[in-house]
């Protein structure tokens, strides 16, 4: 009874080596593929691939870039809410339609407001939310620099110049 | 002097910021409506009781009325049900209804169930019509306006208290501004 399976354990020290190293080896190829594969969802969605690569590749990155507004912090290419798929289908439509990205942002935006995009345009309302990292940058800097000056000028030794000791 | 008054404006500041931003009462997930002034989009669907029936909101213009989008997989939508029939048999304004994302004898089943708080209800099982209206989240409701602008938007489960304090009182400037 159970001589068979405990049989195969009963190889010699190499056998043993060989099993691990395949082990070893079939597990560290299905992380690198599982991984790889997760990297960037492929628009291969109900409706299929689009012909012309051209289009495809615009579809793809035209549904990376939007967001999906019930799961805000996933793109409508990666979610799996109803909603997403609603919305890849029309960005299909438009593209195919002949509409540029251009206008498939313009759709979105006219319905689903600013929010939808991820990349934010530079415009003039926005001027201050892109502006906002180079001015930290520039008050930062004043401040380091005003200290910096400051104690440069103090003399280079501790001692205090005068006074009780 | 600035060594007093520097760090007192960033702290007035931040307290602003976040009186704003940590409000318990604002939903985060409520965004904006860019349609909001805009001409109600114009749907034409079936009926989701009779297929060969049609609903469109174009024959609503000149008329102020309410535009409520649920399905029948929306939790939330059964909880402001209650408050629909009650607010359908105040109220002379009619609540036009879009049954999205769902099944048509699904849609029936509810309406026979739980009542109908509607003057009709439009099926849209392609979820076109309701991105045209910019929907992410049942339910929500539009109120519109006689010449067919979009004047409100609520992202929640309605109640009365809701429909009170904020829908009575914008109908109630439309019909003025409108008639």
């Amino acid at each position: 009874m159970g001589e068979g399976i405990f049989a195969a354990y009963r190889g010699g020290a190499a056998e043993r080596r060989l099993k691990t190293v395949l082990r070893s080896g079939v597990l560290s190829l299905l992380v690198v593929f599982g991984l790889w594969g997760s990297g960037r969802s492929h628009a291969l969605d109900e409706f299929g691939q689009i012909e012309d690569p051209k289009i495809m590749a615009r579809y793809d990155r035209i549904t990376h870039e939007l967001r999906c507004v019930v799961c805000q912090n996933n793109s409508i290419a990666d979610s799996n809410v109803q909603l997403a798929k609603d919305l890849c289908r029309q960005v299909r439509e438009l593209l195919l339609a002949g509409n540029s990205d251009e206008a498939v942002f313009d759709f979105m935006t006219a319905r689903y407001g600013e929010f939808i995009r991820f990349k934010t345009p530079l415009e003039g309302k926005t001027l201050f939310i892109w502006g906002a990292p180079f001015f930290m940058l520039l008050l930062g800097g004043t401040i380091v620099f005003r200290i910096v000056r400051q104690r440069s000028r103090m003399p280079l030794d501790d001692t205090p110049a005068a006074g009780p000791a | 002097m600035w060594k007093f008054l520097v760090p007192f404006a960033a702290f007035v500041v931040m307290v602003v910021v976040f009186a704003f931003g940590l409000d318990p009462k604002r939903d985060i997930r409520a965004l904006p409506s860019p349609l909001i002034g805009k001409l109600a989009p114009i749907f034409n669907l079936t009926d989701v009781m009779d297929a060969n029936r049609k609903v469109s909101n174009a024959t609503l213009k000149g008329q102020v009325y309410v535009f409520n989008v649920w399905g029948t997989w929306c939790s939330a939508c059964r909880q402001e049900h209650e408050a629909l029939l009650t607010i359908s048999k105040q109220t002379s304004v009619p609540i036009i209804g879009l049954d999205y994302m769902d099944e048509r004898q699904d849609g029936q089943a509810w309406l026979w169930q739980l009542g109908n708080p509607y003057a009709a209800v439009a099926f849209d099982h392609e979820e076109r019509t309701a991105i045209e209206w910019g929907v992410y989240g049942a339910p929500e409701t539009f109120l519109v306006d006689a010449k067919g602008q979009i004047i409100f938007k609520f992202i929640s489960p309605m109640t009365l208290d809701v429909w009170e304090k904020e829908f009575l009182p914008r109908i109630a400037a439309a019909q003025r501004s409108g008639a």
